[in-house]
């Protein structure tokens, strides 16, 4: 391991101490880091993607290869930046335009291909008699699932009646979902946890006596 | 030329895209590829300018010794030391990789873990089973919890944790993202045509 990895190793250690600080109470230390990661992640994003995209998709191919269509582009993206001024700062509603626009575009049948035609294909069940039963049980629990949650989402008519049961069902498949996802969101924090703890408590001291 | 120009402009631009989909015309491909390109050009750009406007909050912060201006100072510095190390090193060596593995990933990666008390500290005060959907919630947030460790395998909770993410997860979470599929589309044809222009401002 070389020196820089080492020192490395303890700034790292001394952040993650200054972080963890928070859960006495708010304190110098930790807003010192807090800031520190702002900067630091802002300068580290605006140069990862200016030379992914601005120089590899914009650079290279207009002023390297010749390749004028990339042009726009680049142009579209300067309009963005008259947003600074007051007076100009109508022209960079083009850029906004094209962006969101673009997007929009490129949404739409992605969208309704992968989040409502392929979910709803999947939703349909099997034949009776081509999977094992317990699989057939499932797939009708999650057809009625869908169907009661789409009419929860229907708010078009009042939920009274067959159609507030219905909604009912459908809240109740929500929360199994919400308390899962949640589930499943806190062990993910609580796995990042114990790595932490693993590079405090396991990782640095070997680095010590490797030292 | 400043409400109407815009909006003619997104219309023409989001037609090319959809276009490409109902026509074989190679030049439409071309085009609708260019853009995507350019996309990604403008958002290269427009990251440039969330940076600066980053810069110019701090720096007023600064200027004017307002009350924590000394933790603008070390925001200030991250940034210009990121961009500088980057610009002189190259971001595939030097001090721009070193940083990011020893500062900002365990830095980031703490944030997330701290996340980890409070939510359980906020999950104790909103989950008190209130109601019946309350405690569904909270039944099914503990059941998957246990069923992830090994705990839970030891006392037979792991098979119904499984049970529940295969099925009332995936039929909640095939309901909400149909739910937002459509929204989605409905939001998008409503860009191209104009009808939504709220997010190119004020005045618009």
């Amino acid at each position: 391991m070389v020196i820089w990895d080492h020192i490395g190793m303890w700034v790292a250690a001394v952040l993650t101490i200054a972080i963890f600080s928070l859960l006495y109470r708010d304190n110098p230390f930790y807003r010192a880091a807090e800031h520190l990661l702002v900067g630091v992640s802002a300068g580290y994003y605006v140069i990862n993607y200016f030379y992914a995209s601005v120089i590899r998709k914009f650079a290279v191919p207009v002023f390297q290869q010749g390749d004028l269509w990339l042009l726009p582009g680049g142009i579209l993206g300067l309009l963005i930046l008259l947003r600074l001024s007051r007076r100009t700062q109508w022209v960079s509603r083009y850029a906004i335009a094209f962006y969101v626009a673009a997007w929009s575009g490129y949404l739409i049948p992605s969208v309704i291909q992968e989040r409502i035609l392929i979910q709803l294909q999947g939703t349909i069940p099997p034949q009776p008699g081509t999977v094992p039963w317990d699989a057939f049980l499932g797939a009708i629990i999650v057809l009625i699932g869908v169907i009661s949650i789409l009419i929860y989402f229907y708010f078009s008519a009042p939920h009274t009646g067959v159609l507030g049961r219905i909604s009912q069902v459908g809240i109740t498949f929500l929360m199994i979902g919400f308390g899962a996802s949640f589930g499943y969101t806190v062990m993910g924090r609580v796995s990042l946890l114990i790595g932490r703890f693993q590079f405090l408590f396991q990782e640095l001291p070997e680095s010590l006596m490797n030292m | 030329m400043k409400k109407t120009g815009p909006v003619v402009f997104g219309f023409l631009i989001g037609v090319l895209m959809l276009l490409h989909h109902f026509t074989p015309s190679s030049w439409i491909g071309d085009r609708y590829n260019n853009v995507l390109d350019w996309k990604q050009v403008v958002f290269g750009i427009t990251l440039i300018l969330g940076v600066i406007s980053l810069f110019t909050y701090h720096w007023k912060k600064i200027e004017r010794r307002a009350e924590g201006w000394g933790y603008s100072v070390i925001t200030v510095a991250g940034l210009i030391f990121m961009i500088a190390v980057a610009l002189i090193f190259t971001p595939e060596r030097g001090p721009y990789p070193w940083m990011f593995d020893h500062v900002q990933a365990p830095m980031q990666a703490t944030m997330f873990a701290l996340l980890a008390f409070y939510v359980a500290s906020a999950s104790y005060r909103a989950f008190r089973a209130r109601n019946f959907h309350a405690a569904l919630l909270l039944t099914a947030g503990v059941i998957v919890m246990l069923g992830r460790v090994s705990l839970g395998e030891l006392i037979g909770i792991d098979s119904v944790s499984t049970w529940i993410l295969d099925f009332p997860n995936t039929a909640a979470k095939r309901g909400v993202m149909i739910g937002v599929g459509l929204g989605m589309t409905a939001t998008a044809i409503k860009i191209i045509t104009g009808i939504e222009r709220t997010y190119l401002g004020k005045g618009a």
